[in-house]
C-alpha cells in the first residue's frame, strides 16, 4: 500500500467535511479547525510506526467510508435486549447520531446527562475547557479525524460530592453498512464524586463499518469513576478507539474493557495521573477468533508523588486470530513512591493463534515500586490435573480454565446483569466439545 | 480401625514410576482395607508425595512396573477423573487456585460429575447449597468461603480446609491426604483432622502422607510406614511415628535390618 494511497484515503474522508454544521460556537469550530488541519499533515499509520508494528490497518485504505447520515427507525423495543437493568440515565446513539427517542434521562437535576450540542450554551466555559483538552490530535489521526467531524456526543457531568448509585450507560449501536462513525464521551467528575459508567458498543446485525470514537475523562480531586467499556462490534466492522484520562490529586479511576467483536480493533487508553496520591485500576479483556485482530495500547502515565496503578491484561485467542498488547507505564523523575503493578496474560486455543505483548516500563525516579510480567501459552497441566483429580474430563477442566481464565476480568465489573451476560459470552465462546 | 473381617480396598505390589527418565518409585507394596488409616511418613525426597500423585494418576509420571488394584479394578488402565469417580480422592499439598470460578460454582461441579457417574441425583444450585453448608460446618468454615474464587488469596489453612470440604462432598472409598498438616497452625491442624475424623468410618480408608508426627496426635493411624528412596522399608503402628519423632529418620536407616520383625 503507498503512502499515496494513504493520503487519498484522508482526503476523501475530508470531502464531506465541508457539510460541518454551521450552528457552532467559535472555539468549537476553532477546535475543529485545528483537527482538520492536523488531519492533512499526517497520513494512517503503517506497520513501519513503532506503535503499529503489529496492526495492519492498510485494508482501511480501501475503505473511504463517509460519516453516517442520520437514518433510523429503531424503536425502543429493538434495543430492549440491549439495556442494562440497573440503568436509569441511558444515551443511545445510533450510527454516531444521538437518539432521544431510545435515551432515557432521570436524573437531569442530579448531574448533567445529555448530548452534546444542548449544551453548548449553557455549559460553554466548562466544555470549552474539557473538550479536546485530554485527547490530542497532534500525533493521532483517528483524535484528529473524530475532533474534526465532532458533532454529537456524550457528555457527563457529575457535580462536586455527587454520587451516582446507578450506573450511567452510553450505547453506541451500529446499523448502517460502509459509512464512518465518530462517537464522542465527555465524562467530567468534580470534586468529589464518584459514578460507573458503562460505554458500549453493538451492532444490530453483520455488516461492514467504521467506527472511530474518541473519550475523554477528567476526574478531579477525591473523585471516583468506574468505567466498563465493552466492544461488541460486527466482527467484520473496524473500531478504532482513543481514550485519554486526566486524574487529579487522590482521585480513583477503574476500568474493566472487554474486546469481543471487530474485524480489526485498536483501543488506545492513556491516563495521565497528574496530581499526587491518584489511582488508577485498569483491567482488560481479549476475547476473538477466526481471523480477528484486536489491538490495546495502554499508557499509564505516574507525574506526581504517591500514584497507584494496577494493571492486569488477558488475551484469549482462537483460531487464526491476533491479539496485541502494548502496556507503557511512565514513572516521571518527581513520582516518588509510585507503586505500580501490570501484568499481561494470554491463552492460545489454537496453533494459529497470535498475540505480541510488549510490557513498557520507563521509570525516572529512584524510589519506587514497579513489577511486571507477561506470560503467553497453553492451559497448566497442574491445573487440570487438580480438576480431573476431582472427577472432571480433561476437555470439562480445560473448559472450566479457560471460561476462568476470562471470567477473573468479567468479575470487575460492578454490574450485576453486565457481568451475568458477559460471563455467559465468555462461557459460549470458551466452551469446546 | 482394623477390622481382620473387612475387604481390601487398595492393593499396590512393586510399583514402580519415573519422571524425566528418573526412577522416583522403587517398588512398592501396600494392601489397605476398608475402615483403616495408614500414615506414610519420610523424609523429602523420599518418594511419598510421588506416590500419592501417581495413584491418583499424574500424567507426568510414568508407570515402570509393578501393578494397582483399587476394589479389583486395575487402577492404572483409568484415566485420573475415571480414578476420582470410582471413589479415589486426593487431598493436595498445594491446592491449585481457580480466579474466575466462584468455589460454590466449582464444588457443585465435582460434586454433580461424581454424582452423575454414580447413578445418582445431581444437585441445583439450591439444594447444593443446603448440602454445602451442611458439610461446611465439619470445618468451622464461614459461608464467604462458597462465594470467593477457588482457593484465590485463601491461607494455608483455608485452602487444606477447602480440600477437606471437597472430600467431605465427594464421600471417596480412599482418600490420600498428601502433606495436608503442612503450613498449617495449631488451630487450624485440629480443625481440619476433626474433620477428616468425622469422615472416617468402617467403609472408607485413608492415606495420611506426612513428614511430622504431629498430625497423627489427632488423626491416630493403624499403620505407619516409612518411605525412604522410593521403597517402603518399615511398617509398624501407631508407636512407630512416635520413634520415629525421637529418634529422627536416621534410626531407620540404621536399624532397618535389626527390627526387621515390624516389616511387613
Amino acid at each position: 500500500m503507498s503512502e499515496t494511497t494513504h493520503t487519498n484515503y484522508l482526503e476523501c474522508l475530508l470531502k464531506s467535511w465541508s457539510t460541518k454544521p454551521t450552528e457552532s460556537l467559535s472555539w468549537l469550530s476553532q477546535l475543529r479547525a485545528r483537527a482538520i488541519d492536523r488531519v492533512s499533515t499526517q497520513r494512517l499509520p503503517t506497520k513501519r510506526d513503532e506503535e503499529w508494528r503489529f496492526t495492519d490497518i492498510s485494508s482501511l485504505a480501501d475503505l473511504p467510508y463517509q460519516p453516517s447520515q442520520p437514518d433510523s427507525n429503531l424503536q425502543v423495543q429493538d434495543i430492549a435486549h440491549l439495556c442494562v437493568k440497573e440503568v436509569k440515565n441511558r444515551l443511545v446513539f445510533v450510527d454516531g447520531h444521538y437518539s432521544s427517542q431510545l435515551s432515557t434521562i432521570i436524573d437531569s437535576a442530579a448531574l448533567v446527562i445529555g448530548n452534546l450540542p444542548a449544551f453548548l450554551s449553557t455549559h460553554a466555559s466548562i466544555l470549552e475547557s474539557h473538550l479536546g483538552q485530554y485527547a490530542k490530535f497532534d500525533n493521532n489521526v483517528f483524535t484528529a479525524l473524530n475532533t474534526a467531524f465532532l458533532r454529537d456526543g456524550a457528555l457527563i457531568l457529575i457535580p462536586k460530592h455527587t454520587a451516582i448509585a446507578e450506573p450511567v450507560h452510553l450505547l453506541f449501536i451500529a446499523t448502517q453498512n460502509e459509512v464512518t462513525s465518530y462517537p464522542r464521551c465527555l465524562l467530567i467528575g468534580e470534586t468529589g464524586s464518584n459514578v460507573t459508567l458503562i460505554e458500549d458498543y453493538v451492532a444490530l446485525q453483520q455488516g461492514t463499518y467504521i467506527t472511530n470514537s474518541v473519550t475523554e475523562i477528567n476526574l478531579a480531586a477525591n473523585a471516583h469513576a468506574k468505567h466498563i467499556r465493552i466492544q461488541r462490534e460486527s466482527t467484520q466492522a473496524f473500531h478504532l478507539a482513543n481514550c485519554a484520562v486526566s486524574l487529579a490529586h487522590a482521585s480513583n479511576y477503574q476500568s474493566v474493557s472487554i474486546s469481543l467483536g471487530s474485524q480489526i480493533s485498536r483501543y488506545n487508553l492513556d491516563v495521565r495521573l497528574t496530581d499526587e496520591a491518584a489511582e488508577c485500576t485498569i483491567d482488560g479483556l481479549t476475547l476473538i477468533a477466526d481471523r480477528q485482530l484486536a489491538d490495546t495500547h495502554t499508557c499509564i502515565d505516574h507525574l506526581k508523588p504517591n500514584g497507584t496503578s494496577r494493571q492486569q491484561h488477558k488475551c484469549i485467542v482462537d483460531d487464526a486470530a491476533h491479539a496485541v498488547f502494548n502496556g507503557k507505564i511512565m514513572v516521571r523523575p518527581h513520582a516518588q513512591h509510585t507503586n505500580s503493578s501490570q501484568s499481561s496474560r494470554n491463552l492460545l486455543l489454537s496453533k494459529t493463534a497470535q498475540v505480541n505483548t510488549k510490557p513498557q516500563l520507563e521509570i525516572f525516579a529512584d524510589d519506587v515500586k514497579c513489577a511486571h510480567g507477561a506470560t503467553v501459552g497453553q492451559l497448566d497441566q497442574e491445573e487440570i490435573f487438580y480438576l480431573e483429580s476431582r472427577g472432571l474430563s480433561e476437555v470439562a477442566a480445560r473448559n472450566l480454565l479457560t471460561y476462568a481464565f476470562g471470567a477473573e476480568i468479567i468479575s470487575r465489573i460492578p454490574v450485576t446483569s453486565l457481568r451475568q451476560q458477559l460471563e455467559q459470552t465468555v462461557l459460549n465462546q470458551t466452551q469446546s466439545n | 480401625m482394623i477390622n481382620k473381617n473387612s475387604t481390601t480396598i487398595l492393593s499396590v505390589q512393586g510399583l514402580r514410576a519415573s519422571i524425566n527418565g528418573t526412577e522416583i518409585l522403587k517398588g512398592i507394596d501396600l494392601t489397605v482395607k476398608r475402615g483403616e488409616i495408614h500414615a506414610i511418613m519420610g523424609l523429602n525426597g523420599s518418594g511419598k508425595s510421588t506416590f500419592a500423585k501417581v495413584l491418583a494418576g499424574h500424567s507426568a509420571y510414568e508407570v515402570t512396573g509393578g501393578s494397582i488394584q483399587f476394589e479389583g479394578k486395575n487402577l492404572l488402565e483409568l484415566p485420573p477423573e475415571e480414578r476420582a469417580r470410582a471413589g479415589l480422592f486426593l487431598a493436595f499439598q498445594y491446592p491449585i487456585e481457580i480466579p474466575g470460578v466462584a468455589n460454590t460454582q466449582f464444588l457443585r461441579l465435582a460434586y454433580n460429575t461424581v454424582q452423575g457417574q454414580r447413578g445418582k441425583a445431581e444437585l441445583d444450585p439450591l439444594e447444593f447449597d443446603d448440602f454445602v453448608r451442611e458439610k461446611m460446618k465439619l470445618l468451622d468454615m464461614k459461608p464467604d468461603f462458597l462465594d470467593r474464587s477457588v482457593n484465590e488469596g485463601f491461607s494455608g489453612g483455608e485452602k487444606k480446609r477447602n480440600e477437606i470440604l471437597q472430600m467431605a462432598l465427594l464421600e471417596p472409598k480412599l482418600s490420600i491426604l498428601d502433606e495436608t498438616d503442612s503450613g498449617l497452625d495449631i488451630d487450624a491442624l485440629k480443625i481440619v483432622a476433626n474433620g477428616v475424623n468425622q469422615i472416617a468410618n468402617p467403609n472408607n480408608a485413608m492415606i495420611l502422607v506426612t513428614h511430622y508426627q504431629r498430625l497423627l496426635d489427632y488423626i491416630v493411624p493403624d499403620f505407619v510406614h516409612v518411605m525412604q528412596a522410593g521403597r517402603i522399608v518399615m511398617t509398624g503402628g501407631k508407636e512407630l511415628a512416635l520413634e520415629l519423632e525421637t529418634r529422627g529418620y536416621d534410626w531407620i536407616s540404621a536399624n532397618k535390618q535389626s527390627v526387621a520383625g515390624v516389616i511387613v
